[in-house]
């Protein structure tokens, strides 16, 4: 049985997570962070929050050492952004809470801060480009909006080498923020990342995490409420090929009271050893009254050998609370829809990239900046376009 | 005119106690202007037969040929089938998520003809066909048969086969599932499609009901694999009076 048939039978009986990795008894709010390398050991594979990720590969990234080399960073936007750079612990909206992200921090110097006035409302998106240039290297965003603003800012993060990232990101009360993350870099690359953000009193936060290329991609997300009202939309996507691992964990702390958060992550999985592991954490404090929560993660696995690990978990300490509630399924392309396209006429590889444009349609509706979902939709063309091939020239070897 | 000739056709599943033999030598020839239907019991091999004419994965000919106009049909992949004038009315339609029927119609419809559907003339298509079965031009936005119930996706087959106008239609079991009054609607678009003249249809039902509005040339009773008996109308009429238990008891001797 493939890995990926394993995975799909997976939700319909009793199941462990995996040998040697029992689930701990801690609770997501225990989970210590620090700002000191030391307070984290060299990960092994086997602790808790590193057990789905190749920490093999990753070695560079937890020595507690200055980087090789600065990524460059370019940025630009329009009338009235303001950008600059500021002491590291300037902000500490984020505590790392890991080995990496702790390096990172210590190691990264200055931040890079992007800052949006109050009451500014930007109608151009704000790009900041972060390249690595081959070696291993640190970095340390800030995106500040101010109350009552509106803006979109795209953080695309290419290059070739190892990149370990913070993003600390503030949005002011009543002001509605978007953040792209987007990831793709070349082929060969490592990217770990985390992103804290604090959203204000009613104000509305947009997440967005697009991982499209790298060996392996590490993305931690957590959100906070800095006041009653927030709300957080977190949206993820991802299409892991061939020995990519695309990793997502997400940690939502409801403590203050009547805010909102909506997780939805999509993926695809093309190729052998394509990899990708969802970890969507939810706490509802006893504070947190009247808090509505919903996650969702969904994995459609294109080709054998492909392998999606996908784990929900809400813990809730209050029962006053509007609502909250999870869901995943990972599944195999469904040959049934195959064949109805089909029979419609439509030729086998233009059915596939309609199953799979289908697959991504509601999430990348709700991106909301079109660029980004231009490129997305260009993107996933590609990708498709080469597992067809591959899956192409395996028949021939079969049929050879 | 076009003629679908099914010569001898044997077909046969995997299952877990090894290939199971559904059909057993089914002969048929369906010529454009005919409307036949194959009536027979449940598990007799009546879907099984259109879903391996269609070319369904699942479904392996082990035996027999089918061709569209000489044509071999069993040599091409379900799209070509399509292409080549097969339409199948599929007893269950899939739904497709995140594919809006409009784009689904007009991908369809672009495969078919080789070439985009004029865009002015295809909207106008489109809500006719949509309004003809009765369906409002709004399920043009939504998504491919996601959450339809039982007769719009039955209605939705039906504005398919009108649009994408083929040469030869197979309908498996349409009429399941259906109330008098979608069955009223869904027997009309058929007699749209079949009034054109030339146009084949191969109706496969359980029931006799259907029959009441669309009128075949030629019956076929389907008995454990193959066609036990051939007729007119009056075979139709028997079968509502009798019920398939003479068929069933030659059968099982």
């Amino acid at each position: 049985m493939s890995a990926a048939e394993t995975l799909v039978a997976t939700g319909n009986r009793a199941h462990s997570h995996g040998p040697g990795s029992p689930v701990p008894l801690q609770a997501r709010s225990e989970r210590p962070t620090s700002y000191d390398v030391a307070d984290f050991a060299v990960p092994n594979g086997r602790e808790e929050e590193w057990r789905f990720t190749p920490v093999k590969q990753l070695k560079a990234l937890f020595d507690d050492a200055a980087g090789t080399e600065t990524p460059k960073i370019d940025a630009s936007g329009p009338e009235g952004v303001v950008f600059e750079t500021v002491a590291a612990d300037s902000l500490k909206v984020g505590k790392p809470q890991d080995r990496s992200a702790a390096v990172a921090w210590n190691h990264a110097g200055e931040a890079f801060a992007v800052r949006i006035p109050v009451e500014a409302e930007l109608t151009e998106a704000v790009h900041v480009n972060v390249a690595s240039l081959g070696a291993r290297g640190f970095s340390h965003l800030i995106v500040e909006a101010g109350r009552h603003s509106r803006a979109i800012v795209i953080i695309d993060h290419t290059g070739a080498g190892e990149l370990s990232s913070n993003v600390e990101v503030v949005v002011g009360d009543a002001a509605e923020l978007r953040v792209v993350s987007i990831q793709q870099g070349d082929h060969e690359s490592i990217h770990l990342g985390q992103h804290d953000a604090l959203v204000g009193r009613d104000a509305k936060l947009h997440h967005v995490v697009v991982t499209l290329g790298g060996k392996v991609v590490r993305i931690g997300t957590n959100v906070r409420y800095a006041g009653p009202g927030g709300d957080a939309e977190l949206l993820g996507v991802y299409f892991a090929e061939g020995g990519q691992h695309h990793e997502n964990r997400l940690f939502v702390d409801h403590e203050a009271t009547n805010c909102k958060s909506n997780v939805l992550y999509k993926g695809a999985l093309a190729g052998d050893k394509a990899r990708s592991v969802w970890i969507g954490d939810v706490l509802i404090r006893a504070a947190a009254e009247g808090t509505n929560t919903f996650e969702l993660n969904r994995n459609l696995v294109l080709t054998d050998g492909a392998r999606a690990d996908s784990v929900p978990n809400l813990e809730i300490e209050t029962g006053e609370i509007e609502g909250a509630g999870h869901a995943s399924a990972t599944g195999r392309f469904d040959d049934e829809q195959l064949f109805y396209l089909q029979a419609r006429g439509i030729p086998e590889d233009a059915a596939r990239r309609l199953v799979v444009s289908g697959f991504f349609n509601d999430i990348i509706g709700k991106i909301g900046v079109p660029e980004v979902t231009e490129h997305l939709h260009d993107v996933i063309e590609e990708k498709l376009a080469r597992a067809a091939e591959l899956s192409a020239s395996a028949k021939a070897v079969v049929g050879q | 005119m076009a003629t679908l000739e099914i010569r001898d056709l044997h077909v046969s599943v995997d299952t877990e106690n090894g290939p199971k033999e559904i059909l057993r030598g089914v002969d048929l020839t369906i010529a454009g202007g005919q409307t036949h239907a194959i009536m027979g019991p449940n598990g007799s091999g009546k879907s099984t037969l259109a879903y391996s004419i269609a070319g369904h994965p699942k479904y392996n000919i082990t035996s027999g040929t089918v061709t569209l106009d000489g044509e071999d049909v069993l040599d091409m992949a379900v799209d070509e089938r399509a292409r080549a004038g097969l339409f199948l009315a599929m007893q269950y339609p899939v739904e497709v998520p995140g594919v809006s029927v409009a784009n689904f119609l007009r991908t369809a419809k672009t495969a078919i003809d080789g070439e985009a559907p004029k865009l002015r003339t295809w909207v106008k298509d489109v809500n006719k066909a949509l309004s003809d079965l009765d369906m409002d031009p709004t399920f043009g936005q939504r998504n491919v048969n996601e959450g339809f119930s039982g007769g719009e996706k039955k209605r939705h087959e039906i504005v398919q086969l009108e649009l994408l106008n083929p040469k030869i239609a197979i309908l498996d079991e349409t009429d399941s599932g259906l109330d008098i009054d979608a069955l009223k609607i869904v027997s009309e678009g058929v007699n749209r499609f079949a009034g054109q003249g030339d146009k084949g249809v191969l109706l496969i039902t359980h029931y006799t009901r259907i029959l009441r509005y669309i009128k075949p040339d030629f019956v076929h009773v389907f008995v454990d694999g193959r066609v036990a008996e051939e007729g007119g109308p009056e075979l139709a009429e028997e079968l509502e009076a009798n019920g398939y238990e003479r068929f069933l008891k030659a059968g099982a001797k």
